[in-house]
């Protein structure tokens, strides 16, 4: 891809955090009925620190320039301050996305690669058994909702492995840090399954009807007659095409998953980005729900541009 | 010598039987559609029947706290002891209804944008595709949460978060096939004719793109009850609706898996899978039958939206550039 391209999407992404970005002001500011008039009032806090937020923000003076200064303050991390805990929201959203991060990238590698076997399996064996239930199962795991494969890891499993939060509280020891590490693990077991099982079905499906598409075309018939192994063919030319609505997926299904993960964290109590929206919207804390909504949209644009760089890397007919 | 002018005759009559005919079909082709179809009207009947077939009713306690399934209260009761079977039955006319409608508020939005785009082009195309891209990018789930948390918990507005943020696909499948609709003979004919861009939208762009909008539609309804399963469970519909998303809110709230009440959680989560299986099965099988280009363009709802982005970076660059392109060097 020509630097022009690049330049285009790049542009195009920009253009959408800053239109994400005046809707979000909008919404809780300018629309009638927005609660959020007054963001300095957080609960319990200093006079000083509302006087503070009263003027960062110009909360006294018109909507359009409290907009510009919204913008300003947003472009040096300023996010208000949480009406919860009485701490600046980015702050509070930084530790809520490193909670969630890991236990996106688990999951999705491992939805990933269990998709892409079962996928080229079912793709392999077109109409057989194994077809048919590898689709069948991943229709029903895209169709249940995640809050209740969860519920049901808890009740099924809830008895041998912790079911909520991220660690245990060690009362008595402090742990080393491989303890520690391990307790960790031990805590992402049930929710990165639960979000495994979320992803995998859609994954399967895609990966599945990528690569029937590409054993439908004319090269791997030619391929076929010059009698090359049925591994080689799907190995080297079909899965070598399939790559690239596969790899588009996958970036883009990460953005949507930073999404999907709210229903896994409220269901495990994960401390990450979607259990903060979550509390926020439970306890009214407006700027916390702000910059929840900017930090969760503003992933999921970044991981489109990254999808639709790639594709257009991965597939020379798009180059400029 | 006279000439006479003939119109071409209005291909809608015709285009409904071939229709009809791709429809029985595709019967014949799927008959996990049959299956589908009787699923959609097992759920519609039950919502219809709603309080004439509940045993109990749902706002008083009929049995025991989080009592089991029993030959008495077959699903089992809940954490106010409180009929599950009856309250799933109770769930499905409202999950349902705000599914349907938050699909028709979608329809008509999605519709609207996808034929003036399609129709109009130049200008007024680039604008509309544009905010179309903007809704197809942002994470729309999370915005209905924002939207659904400002303006408050109730039932209509849950309808219309979705149906607001819902529309995009639809607009997108809708304006490719007016695209190539407003190319075809009968509608410059029609032009020809002076009918009147209103006239030839109604009369004859519209009879063409029913159909789709119809397959369309039941696909959406999945992510419809998808959605509003999300937002109920946050907390975010109507506190005294009871939904098959609440149940699964109080389920988790509510000590029901401490007590090992899986008979809180399962039958609406069962429920909900159903109809989306069915709505799959069925708006799936009319979309492939009704225009077969469009077979890999959804391998499923949820991740529809995802394939439609990769389609609409393939369908950004001017068509055939690829090919032209290297020739050109050679020149």
């Amino acid at each position: 891809m020509g630097v022009r391209g690049l330049l285009k999407r790049v542009a195009f992404a920009i253009a959408t955090i800053f239109v994400a970005i005046t809707i979000n002001f909008f919404l809780f500011r300018v629309l009638p009925g927005s609660a959020i008039t007054n963001w300095a009032r957080v609960p319990n806090s200093t006079p000083q620190l509302q006087h503070l937020l009263k003027a960062q923000f110009g909360l006294d003076k018109p909507k359009i320039d409290q907009y510009f200064l919204y913008l300003n303050q947003l472009f040096h991390g300023n996010l208000g301050v949480s009406f919860a805990n009485q701490q600046p929201v980015l702050g509070n959203l930084v530790a809520a996305l490193r909670n969630t991060i890991p236990l996106v990238t688990i999951a999705t590698i491992i939805a990933s690669l269990l998709g892409l076997w079962t996928g080229v399996l079912s793709a392999r064996r077109r109409g057989s058994l194994v077809d048919h239930a590898s689709t069948s199962v991943a229709v029903v795991l895209y169709a249940l909702p995640t809050q209740w494969i969860g519920l049901g890891f808890l009740v099924l499993l809830g008895r041998y492995l912790p079911s909520a939060g991220m660690s245990s509280v060690f009362t008595f020891t402090t742990p080393t840090p491989w303890q520690h590490f391990l307790d960790i693990a031990k805590h992402m077991i049930l929710p990165c399954a639960t979000l495994v099982l979320t992803i995998y079905g859609g994954n399967t499906l895609i990966i599945r009807s990528a690569l029937l598409e590409i054993v439908g075309e004319d090269f791997i018939l030619t391929a076929r007659a010059k009698g090359l192994a049925p591994r080689t063919i799907m190995g080297s030319h079909a899965l070598r095409n399939a790559v690239l609505p596969i790899v588009t997926l996958f970036a883009l299904s990460f953005g949507y998953i930073v999404a999907g993960t709210i229903l896994v964290e409220i269901v495990f109590t994960w401390p990450g980005i979607g259990s903060a929206l979550y509390n926020a919207v439970v306890a009214r804390d407006y700027p916390m729900m702000q910059g929840g909504f900017l930090v969760i949209t503003v992933s999921v644009i970044f991981f489109n541009l990254v999808a639709d760089i790639l594709y257009s890397r991965l597939d020379p007919r798009i180059r400029e | 010598m006279s000439v006479v002018v003939r119109t071409q005759p209005d291909p809608s009559a015709e285009a409904s039987s071939g229709h009809l005919e791709s429809v029985r079909g595709m019967l014949r082709e799927r008959p996990s559609v049959v299956l589908g179809l009787a699923l959609l009207a097992f759920f519609i009947l039950v919502a219809l029947l709603g309080p004439l077939i509940e045993p109990y009713s749902t706002a008083a306690q009929s049995g025991p706290v989080y009592g089991p399934p029993s030959l008495r209260h077959w699903f089992g009761l809940d954490d106010g002891g409180i009929d599950m079977f009856s309250e799933t039955i109770q769930g499905a006319r409202i999950s349902l209804l705000v599914g349907g409608a938050a699909t028709l508020v979608s329809l008509l939005i999605g519709g609207t944008i996808g034929i003036a785009s399609g129709y109009f082009g130049g200008v007024i195309d680039t604008v509309l595709m544009r905010i179309t891209d903007f809704f197809l990018v942002i994470p729309s789930l999370v915005l209905m949460i924002v939207v659904a948390a400002l303006w408050g918990p109730s039932v209509t507005h849950v309808i219309f978060v979705i149906g607001l943020l819902l529309w995009t696909t639809t607009a997108r499948v809708i304006r490719a096939q007016v695209k190539s609709l407003r190319e075809r003979g009968f509608v410059s004919h029609a032009r020809s004719f002076g009918a009147t861009s209103r006239r030839i939208i109604l009369r004859h762009i519209l009879p063409h793109v029913a159909p789709l909008l119809i397959a369309n539609m039941i696909l959406m309804v999945a992510n419809a009850i998808f959605d509003e399963t999300t937002l109920d469970f946050l907390g975010l519909g109507s506190a005294s609706a009871v939904t098959w998303g609440t149940l699964l809110e109080h389920a988790n709230d509510r000590t029901a898996v401490s007590y090992g009440a899986w008979w809180a959680f399962v039958p609406p989560g069962v429920c909900i899978a159903l109809v989306i299986v069915a709505c799959y099965l069925v708006g799936q099988a009319l979309e492939d039958s009704l225009n077969p280009r469009l077979r890999v363009a959804h391998i499923s709802t949820k991740f529809w939206r995802i394939q439609q982005v990769a389609q609409t970076l393939r369908s950004a660059e001017p068509a055939g550039r690829g090919r032209t392109g290297p020739l050109k060097d050679r020149k």
